[in-house]
């Protein structure tokens, strides 16, 4: 039998981004936090020091930093006609595992959705009409807008030391920013990084074709920054390990550069590590949890009491945990009724290679999120009417860094090995950019996550099960997104390109993003959300869902920005409301 | 200079709540907390590794990665994984996937075979950080690798069958034992699925050993391959270099400097003999 510990005020369960910054609020509110963390303690002078983070097979290839599949992956298919197998090894996208979570090796590209992105269904249908929207495309308003999280967005950025240039401020748009972005109260609290070749011969393009680009959002440090908590990151020395790695610099946001030596100091917070929680337990009524059942280090388990539940892991693990703990009702595709696991979406990408023979482009200096980008075709920021699609994505060049097992593009026609690949190579690796589409995936009735009726994790739970594919809504606009980079990519004047369009079904095996999103959305009906408009359950007020999972579908930006808006504007709600009357806030 | 965060004190405000906020927290203690009876102490909690109070941080805990240099293997061949049929089959492999010619080195002499050696032998090989229980199925296309076999088990297997299937074709013992040109039309067929092997799918052995093949010329040479950086030094990537923002803003310009590994330029390691 479980031993039971004495209760805690709040529970975090995961500990990374949302579980830093809901443990740094409530603690700051005067009540006392714990953290279960599934993962072992890790910090950026033991764990990814500079004197050997820049190891591309070690972090990158054999997955150092991620989730390993062996202790628990998810079973995978296409659609309902297919079996599902497991991923047995990582590919399309590398959840994380311990202290700091994926944040730690996230590239730090820091979007705010489009205002209109928050009202997806109601916007598009008043623009085009009933007949934009597919019977089986499952799209919602999020009960919160761009206006309510705005502040919290700011909150976030300051935290992280943003750099970047700000496109609208106060409504006035702004000269070198994204003239397509909601307004915001004031400028990022850093400037913009420094450029590199490739996107400033992309801006130079984007212009000549009549775009207005601006440089990408970026946790990665433009000069030395002091946050609001009083701690300090250093500028970024673009050395091209970011995403997919640890950041040895202080020079990416990630909870241990921001939030971890404030928090872990305070006298009413603890953090467990190596504590995987298994489960949530509810009261005979059903409505209220009690405590979390956990796996311990030496394989006990152990009940841990809370008045306050707040899962904070990623995404596939916090749905995974309410379908294991029976918590809201689960999402039936055929008859699309339930709530958890509905609205699963991802992200669609596509790139253009685009080869130079007279320009040194030097690909191996980047950071994770530094580049040039337009939004033109983001969102509703264009006209859809006629192309058969809603939602679009932002195109530009994003020098992260060409590691050469990763990145080594060669010219349409190039054998895949041999001499001629080799001299290729030779030729093409320092010469070549790629210009790429990052698009919005809507979401739809057959794209879903439950749980999987034959592979079981290394506790005998059943794996998650994930059905999903590309609909085409997503391929034509894919399509339509890559034609846009295919011209501004020519208007580069290079010696050749190569169009890598999407096509087909989705595949789990090469990388494309970790924005996995949906599961356990927000909104504002019970019917068809799993938590409210500040992302408690319906069913159990006393459990809170966080992350991207709350996304009713993903637009064509990184999430970790709204992610961690959403996390604040949960975090408030918490502090002014429910802490002196516990109960439903919506 | 890189630690000064570490000391940064928390602001006043942030561990003194004001009153209210304090207030809050009584009255969620009064409707729920102290129903919990009697309590146990924390240190119940012994399973866990706790961490109150503190960044915790050890001197010597800094998680360096593990080295696999030529010589460190226990067998008397100087292989840790690899028996005499699979060093022959993939030092014949490796030099027609990346060869040696006008450019300079390839993958053989860059020591891929070395380096893929190390890497069955070690967690990798053993597919330990994979999940690999059953039921096993082949599946379709877009769901990746679902072979029961481990890489190191896929290479045992593969050098055996794909070694049987050329003695059986009749020109030469072995895949070593071809001409240059029957190798590559050898590789070309299972890089296209042709070959109809007894128990794996050649397609996607040749997948993992093309990348494999890439990893040892491109991966730190710490991990055995990429010797004296030759793979590094065809493309001009500089290698493990921490900071480049001073070259940044040089746009169109030659990256001056030679690569350098983990454990420091090829010059500084140079073994003799």
């Amino acid at each position: 039998m479980a031993t039971r510990l004495p209760a805690v005020d709040a529970l975090v369960v995961g500990f990374g981004w949302t579980g830093a910054i809901l443990a740094q609020e409530l603690t700051d509110a005067g009540i006392s936090v714990l953290a279960l963390e599934r993962g072992a303690w890790r910090d950026t002078s033991t764990d990814f020091a500079t004197t050997f983070a820049q190891d591309e097979l070690r972090y990158y290839w054999r997955h150092e930093l991620f989730q390993r599949a062996a202790h628990e992956t998810l079973t995978i298919r296409n659609n309902a006609t297919q079996t599902a197998l497991p991923m047995r090894t990582l590919g399309s996208f590398l959840p994380g595992t311990n202290v700091g979570g994926a944040g730690v090796h996230w590239n730090g590209q820091t979007w705010r959705f489009l205002p209109s992105d928050f009202v997806a269904r109601s916007h598009n249908l008043q623009r085009y009409g009933k007949a934009a929207l597919p019977d089986t495309m499952t799209i919602q308003d999020w009960g919160v807008t761009y206006d309510e999280l705005e502040p919290h967005y700011d909150r976030f950025e300051y935290l992280c030391g943003i750099s970047g240039k700000a496109g609208n401020l106060k409504g006035a748009i702004q000269e070198g920013g994204n003239p397509f972005e909601g307004p915001r109260q004031r400028e990022y609290p850093n400037p913009p990084m420094a450029m590199t070749y490739p996107p400033t011969l992309f801006a130079e393009a984007a212009r000549s074709l009549g775009h207005k680009p601006f440089p990408q959002p970026s946790a990665n440090m433009s000069q030395a920054y002091t946050n609001p908590l009083g701690v300090q990151l250093e500028p970024c020395t673009y050395c091209g390990f970011c995403e997919k790695f640890g950041c040895g610099n202080y020079s990416k946001a990630t909870a241990q550069t921001t939030i971890l030596p404030v928090l872990m100091r305070k006298s009413n917070f603890t953090l467990r590590t190596e504590c995987e929680v298994t489960k949530i337990n509810l009261d005979s009524s059903g409505k209220r949890a009690v405590s979390v059942t956990y796996v311990d280090a030496a394989g006990d388990e152990v009940e841990q009491p809370a008045e306050l539940i707040l899962l904070t892991a990623y995404i596939l693990q916090n749905v995974r945990l309410l379908l294991l703990s029976k918590i809201g009702r689960p999402y039936d595709p055929t008859t699309g009724e339930g709530v958890v696991g509905k609205n699963y979406a991802y992200q669609i990408t596509s790139s253009v290679n685009v080869f130079y023979k007279d320009k040194v482009l030097n690909p191996f200096i980047g950071a994770g999120s530094h580049g040039m980008l337009i939004d033109d075709y983001n969102g509703d920021n264009f006209d859809h009417s006629g192309l058969g699609f809603i939602g679009g994505g932002f195109i530009g060049i994003v020098q992260t860094g060409a590691r050469p097992i990763e990145t080594h593009p060669t010219p349409d026609g190039t054998p895949t090995w041999g001499s001629k690949w080799k001299r290729a190579i030779a030729e093409s690796y320092l010469k070549t950019t790629s210009v790429v589409t990052h698009g919005a995936v809507m979401s739809h009735r057959g794209n879903c996550l439950d749980l999987d009726p034959t592979y079981r994790d290394v506790y005998g739970r059943p794996l998650m099960r994930m059905t999903f594919d590309f609909t085409d809504n997503e391929h034509r606009m894919s399509d339509y997104l890559t034609e846009r980079a295919t011209e501004l990519a020519r208007a580069m004047k290079p010696a050749s390109i190569k169009v890598n369009a999407r096509k087909g079904s989705w595949d789990v095996v090469p990388y494309q993003t970790t924005h996995n999103t949906g599961g356990a959305i927000m909104g504002t009906d019970p019917a068809t959300s799993a938590v409210n408009r500040y992302l408690q359950s319906w069913d159990v007020p006393n459990l809170f869902v966080y992350g991207a999972g709350a996304f009713p579908q993903n637009p064509g930006y990184n999430p970790t920005g709204t992610v961690a808006a959403l996390a604040y504007w949960s975090a408030n709600e918490i502090r002014s409301r429910y802490l002196r009357s516990p109960g439903p806030l919506a | 200079m890189k630690t000064i965060w570490l000391r940064a004190a928390p602001r006043e405000t942030e561990s003194h709540p004001d009153a209210t906020q304090v207030d809050a927290a009584i009255s969620l203690r009064r409707r729920h907390l102290l129903r919990a009876g009697v309590a146990l102490p924390l240190s119940a909690a012994a399973g866990a590794a706790v961490i109150r109070r503190e960044m915790p941080w050890q001197e010597g805990t800094a998680s360096a990665p593990d080295a696999a240099l030529p010589g460190k293997a226990a067998k008397d061949s100087g292989y840790a994984f690899l028996n005499a049929a699979e060093v022959a089959f993939l030092s014949a492999a490796v030099a027609r996937l990346i060869p040696a010619d006008d450019l300079g080195p390839g993958a053989l002499e860059a020591g891929a075979v070395v380096f893929i050696d190390r890497q069955l032998a070690g967690e990798y090989g053993r597919a330990s950080r994979w999940y690999m229980q059953g039921p096993w199925a082949k599946g379709e296309k877009t769901q990746g690798y679902q072979s029961r076999y481990t890489p190191a088990g896929m290479y045992r297997a593969a050098v055996r069958e794909i070694d049987r299937a050329v003695a059986d074709e009749g020109r030469a013992a072995s895949f070593a034992r071809l001409a240059a040109d029957d190798q590559d039309r050898w590789l070309k067929d299972l890089e296209d699925g042709k070959p109809q092997l007894p128990t794996l799918d050649a397609k996607g052995f040749f997948k993992m050993l093309l990348q494999n093949t890439q990893e040892g010329f491109w991966s730190d040479p710490i991990y055995g391959g990429n010797r004296d950086m030759v793979g590094w030094k065809l493309i001009g990537f500089p290698g493990a270099r921490y900071d480049h923002s001073a070259f940044v803003g040089r746009h169109n310009e030659r990256y001056p400097l030679p690569p350098v590994g983990l454990k420091g330029r090829p010059e500084w390691d140079r073994r003799k003999g």
